[in-house]
């Protein structure tokens, strides 16, 4: 239920008063008194008003001076002074120092039910644009991509082009880049902005759960559906969806999507109607789909639907010019998130950074500089802080053989994400069953490092 | 038990009006409205710096002088009524009180030079009891322009409003109504 707008009438004439709080009650305002300046001042100081209604005769402390002490409590509070004494000097002069308007008593019923309606109205836009910024900052994620390497350039003026339409997009590149960045920024710079975002991880979910995260079920729809939930693109309706992991979707959901695409409704398990959706749909995969196309994995008929804009996110080895500039706003990022004084990177640990090919991209350098901040204890991060020495197996300079690479490699991201299996296997672009073969063959077990 | 409303003509009122005042009350209220004998003219309310009325000492009044078992009692006089703060007002109630007040000054075409229109009046009256006993009855001011409880800062406020309760109004009207009678 909404809260009542609050009213603090400030006269030092008691008939005034009553009178007041008698006509604002019948509106349903709730109302509080005030019986002079001095007053006025303590109340604010306690409560909060939405308005203050007030004298600018009153003995002790005048109206002026009471709104001024008023407005340095609680600068959000709009006044609107009240005068037996029609003076447009005053009336301006409190005007000029922040009253609303001003009132000469007796009003007419209507002015002063207008002018309580139009300063409400004025609260409502601004606590709106105030929400609506604060969404907007929430939701356009732009600024956190960071690059000033000419394909992270040209990826930022794509966005700029594409995130104003309507179109589907296809946002590419290897585990780690940052695609759910892009797709936030393309919903944060869309008409649909102040609409949800939904994501979901395609290729986390068993395909019956998939299908019914994606569209929904009705009550006794299957064993278990003992209600009626609402599926992610119901929940994105008038904003956007993106579909992480596209490629990992199966051939079932494929032809689901399909329909979704062509024909912009939905259809709940278990439900014989179908729900009109209007939303945006973006879709990200570190897959080549053309390569699962010709497997007979993919429906080409989905790519082409899915493919209208294609955004190519670069792996960090080819924008290399951009790990200073990462590397440093993630030291401040996780510096202020641990509370701590923000460090510098030493020229030789940013070298080394500088040196590694980041297979898991810019995921992993933040891992990387949370790791050295967590273990780091000078006002520096140093080689020692980081993971890889000068002969580690993941350097490209390493001397080690191609399987001791694979080997360590494999070790260091079980140990980065804390040995959840499934998370180390999608770091590693490989499935779960293969990281298990592989994690045999290197008799690689638990708690390596 | 004080289960009836009434009507008070505070001095010469027309007997139309009052009739108007009871039959709406009857209706929207479903109880039973009676006629009280007049008052005689507010004097005691007049205001001579302003040349009004002023309506929180016609409730007062109201209030002393009403008999025994009455739920709500409302007063419909000829004069000009105010409050201290505002030029004028149409009636005044007590919010979840027993008194009303009407006037029937400015509701009367003829205040605003505007030829002789009885029917006119009487649909006036009507709406202004109906909203002041709404009121008493604790009901605030209604968002929606047709219903009876929208504010009439102004009489072309009053004329395209009914005289009816939107059906919120009409919930929390009766919902109140038994709550008072049932604690009565």
């Amino acid at each position: 239920m909404t809260k009542m707008p609050s009213i603090l009438v400030v006269d030092d004439e008691a008939a005034i008063r009553e009178s007041l709080k008698d006509w604002l009650m019948e509106d349903g305002y709730s109302v509080a008194l005030a019986i002079d300046g001095r007053n006025a001042i303590a109340m604010v100081g306690e409560s909060e008003y939405d308005v203050i209604l007030l004298d600018l005769k009153m003995p002790g402390i005048d109206g002026l001076e009471t709104m001024r002490r008023i407005k340095e409590i609680c600068p959000d509070s709009e006044v609107l002074m009240m005068t037996a004494y029609a003076s447009v000097d005053t009336a301006v002069q409190a005007m000029k120092e922040g009253a609303f308007d001003y009132l000469v008593k007796p009003f007419d019923p209507d002015e002063v039910e207008l002018q309580i309606k139009k300063i409400m109205a004025h609260r409502e836009m601004r606590l709106e644009n105030m929400m609506l910024r604060k969404r907007l900052e929430e939701q356009t994620q732009y600024d956190e991509i960071i690059g000033k390497s000419q394909v992270m350039q040209e990826v930022f003026d794509l966005i700029d082009r594409v995130a104003p339409s309507d179109s589907t997009v296809l946002i590419t590149g290897e585990s780690g880049t940052g695609k759910e960045l892009i797709a936030q920024a393309l919903h944060g710079n869309s008409s649909r902005c102040f609409m949800p975002f939904v994501a979901i991880n395609c290729g986390s979910l068993p395909d019956s759960l998939l299908e019914s995260e994606l569209f929904g079920y009705e009550k006794g729809a299957f064993t278990g559906a003992d209600h009626t939930k609402r599926g992610r693109f119901e929940m994105a309706q008038g904003g956007t969806i993106l579909l992480d992991e596209i490629g990992d979707i199966s051939l079932k959901t494929q032809v689901d999507l399909l329909r979704v695409l062509q024909q912009k409704e939905i259809c709940r398990l278990g439900s014989e109607g179908v729900i009109d959706v209007d939303v945006r749909i973006l879709a990200a995969t570190n897959r080549d789909l053309k390569a699962s196309i010709a497997k007979g994995d993919f429906r080409e008929d989905l790519f082409y639907r899915l493919n209208v804009i294609s955004i190519h996110v670069p792996p960090l080895r080819e924008r290399k010019e951009d790990i200073p500039m990462l590397a440093n706003a993630f030291v401040k990022q996780q510096c202020m998130e641990m509370n701590k004084e923000i460090v510098k990177i030493s020229s030789g640990a940013l070298r080394q950074l500088m040196d590694y090919h980041w297979p898991g991209n810019v995921r992993e350098l933040e891992n990387i500089i949370e790791r050295a901040l967590v273990i780091g204890s000078g006002n520096e991060i140093m080689t020692h802080d980081l993971p890889f020495s000068s002969n580690d197996a993941s350097t490209p300079d390493s001397p080690k053989s191609l399987k001791m690479m694979e080997k360590a490699h494999i070790i260091k991201i079980l140990g980065q994400t804390k040995w959840n299996i499934s998370k180390a296997a999608r770091e590693l672009d490989i499935d779960r069953q293969t990281l298990y073969n592989k994690m045999n063959k290197y008799a690689i077990k638990k708690g390596e490092s | 038990m004080s289960e009836c409303i009434y009507v008070c003509p505070l001095g010469s009122v027309d007997e139309e009006i009052l009739d108007c005042v009871t039959t709406s009350l009857e209706t929207r209220s479903k109880m039973a409205v009676k006629i009280l004998p007049a008052m005689g003219d507010p004097s005691y309310a007049f205001d001579e710096k302003r040349g009004q009325y002023s309506s929180k000492r016609v409730l007062k009044r109201l209030g002393a002088c009403c008999p025994r078992e009455t739920f709500k009692i409302i007063g419909v006089t000829r004069v000009d009524l105010y409050v201290p703060i505002l030029t004028f007002v149409f009636g005044a109630a007590q919010m979840s009180g027993q008194c009303a007040v009407i006037s029937t000054r400015r509701l009367d075409p003829l205040y605003y030079q505007e030829p002789e229109d009885h029917n006119l009046l009487l649909d006036r009256v009507k709406k202004t009891a109906v909203h002041e006993l709404g009121h008493s009855m604790g009901l605030i001011h209604c968002r929606d322009r047709r219903c009876v409880m929208f504010s009439s800062t102004r009489i072309e406020d009053t004329d395209f409003k009914k005289s009816e309760f939107c059906h919120t109004c009409r919930e929390l009207f009766r919902w109140n109504r038994n709550r008072c009678l049932g604690s009565a």
